[in-house]
């Protein structure tokens, strides 16, 4: 069923190699744009089916062009992940065994946050938990900065009395491919969405502390859209928390 | 989607079968220069031990391996790839290559490229031309390119070597100057010295009897099998508002160049 892959699927790829994760129209963009340079047919509501075609040659290499929601735009996005294991191997070329550790822990600190969020003050003190070699607070702020620019974690500079302190969530691209890992270790503790079902970092809560339901951000903009008064869908009690606007993506005309 | 159960390989112990091991691989692993590449007759031997199964994920991982390393642009070593991917499977390794690159060209569009044989050096090349206008890469990606293809036009046209000063002379004339931290590139003569160089975009070397110590730039490896001649001397061309063919020397250079299997044009250039 899935056809053989010429240059526009390889054009296609590289791209993503090169990116890493792309939201919804940067992917129909390219695929736009690789179909045209290689001058292969481009059918509108074919870019499933075209990233089909790569994922069935990907398979036996352990690696998937994978779609996955976004809880910072709420937009669909498609990531290059690896599938190979629960564990995280693909950076492991690219990251030492310590730093790997600290990488887990930092997931660790995130996943059982409230907010969804770790600050640079907290994953500086689990490093004196390693028993492996211990990093200094230089060589931690090196990595966190490296784990940013390659897609793995998020940051959000937070101005706290005039102190600029660093936040680091998990980026979309690292929820994609790491989601499987995620759950398998910790089942227990992850917040799932009322409203989408899926896993939730960053999110609202319900301040019912019998309820305590969680919503995504952009969950909580559809959810909620032109309601007055918005209340809690599992216990009815009012929602207190900001409704943030509804994400528009760029493109708006196709 | 199922997931496959992966072999740890981050002990040295494996679940699966041990390959045989054989008396002509090195015992020390860091030392890649005792390392004799198996016959074919060993590597066939070595295969019976292994399931297919086996076999494609270690692949898989070389391949990984390779695609990590060359985002980078670091040439890749074949002593690394040993030490960290291969193990134990250093008796198959010439079928484990063969079949990374074959996947690499079929899956990828990249060619694997042993840039120096003496070394064991890979570098991957982008089989796919890139055309006018399109670009994959972001912006600061883009000027450096810029920036490279002047100073290998400068080195191409002035007959493979120039020392340095005549590069840094020329730059200055193109507003690029190394005395100054630059808004694009921050310090040009870092990234021209240093990246390029460790990228094998160029060579960087010490002219003996210079006092104080002069360098002098030629092509590096990188350049050699992935700059294409005739697209620079188009480029100097250009900038001189002038045709390729006036240059006849280095126009004769570029073309042989391209005539021969060592260059990593596409066809549509003919």
């Amino acid at each position: 069923m899935s056809q053989q892959m010429d240059n526009s699927h390889r054009k296609f790829l590289q791209s993503m190699m090169t990116n890493g994760i792309v939201d919804e129209q940067r992917a129909a963009m390219l695929y736009q744009q690789c179909c045209d340079t290689y001058k292969t047919k481009c059918l509108p509501d074919k870019l499933n089916d075209f990233i089909d075609t790569i994922n069935s040659k990907l398979q036996p290499l352990f690696m998937q062009i994978r779609k996955g929601w976004s809880e910072e735009d709420g937009q669909q996005h498609y990531a290059l992940v690896n599938v190979a294991e629960t564990d995280i191997s693909r950076m492991s070329s690219d990251y030492a065994d310590y730093e790997l550790v600290l990488f887990r822990k930092t997931i660790e600190l995130i996943v059982v946050s409230e907010t969804g969020q770790a600050s640079s003050t907290d994953i500086l003190n689990s490093t004196d938990t390693m028993t492996t070699k211990k990093l200094k607070k230089s060589e931690t702020e090196h990595l966190l900065n490296r784990l940013v620019r390659d897609k793995w974690l998020t940051e959000c500079v937070v101005l706290l009395s005039f102190k600029k302190r660093g936040e680091y969530s998990l980026s979309t691209r690292c929820v994609i491919e790491m989601e499987p890992y995620i759950r398998t270790m910790y089942q227990e503790q992850l917040k799932m969405c009322h409203i989408c079902h899926n896993i939730a970092f960053q999110c609202q809560i319900c301040e019912n502390p019998t309820c305590c339901i969680k919503i995504h951000n952009p969950c909580v903009a559809r959810y909620f859209k032109n309601k007055s008064e918005p209340r809690c869908p599992a216990c009815d009690d009012f929602w207190p928390h900001e409704i943030p606007e509804i994400h528009q993506p760029l493109s708006q005309s196709k | 989607m199922s997931q496959r159960k992966r072999v740890s390989t981050s002990q040295s112990s494996s679940q699966n079968k041990r390959p045989a091991s054989l008396s002509l691989t090195a015992t020390n692993d860091d030392d890649d220069s005792m390392f004799t590449l198996p016959s074919t007759s060993q590597v066939l031997k070595g295969l019976e031990n292994l399931t297919e199964e086996q076999v494609y994920q270690k692949t898989a991982e070389v391949l990984q391996y390779f695609l990590v390393r060359d985002q980078k642009k670091i040439p890749i070593r074949r002593a690394d790839i040993m030490k960290h991917v291969v193990k134990d499977y250093r008796n198959i390794y010439p079928e484990i290559i063969k079949r990374t690159a074959r996947t690499l060209d079929q899956v990828f569009g990249l060619k694997l490229v042993e840039i120096d044989t003496k070394n064991h050096t890979y570098i991957l090349i982008n089989k796919l031309e890139e055309p006018e206008g399109m670009t994959s890469s972001s912006g600061p990606a883009n000027l450096k390119s810029g920036l490279l293809f002047v100073v290998l036009g400068l080195i191409f046209m002035k007959g493979g070597f120039v020392r340095e000063n005549l590069i840094w002379n020329l730059l200055k004339k193109l507003h690029v100057d190394i005395g100054q931290k630059h808004n694009d590139f921050g310090d040009v003569k870092k990234l021209i010295t240093e990246e390029f160089v460790r990228q094998r975009y160029l060579e960087y070397v010490k002219i003996p009897h210079t006092e104080p110590v002069e360098h002098e730039f030629c092509w590096g490896q990188r350049a050699d099998v992935e700059v294409s001649k005739v697209k620079i001397l188009e480029l100097m061309a250009q900038l001189h508002k002038d045709r390729p063919e006036s240059w006849s020397q280095q126009y004769k250079e570029a073309h042989s160049a391209l005539s021969t299997s060592s260059q990593a044009t596409s066809s549509s250039q003919r």
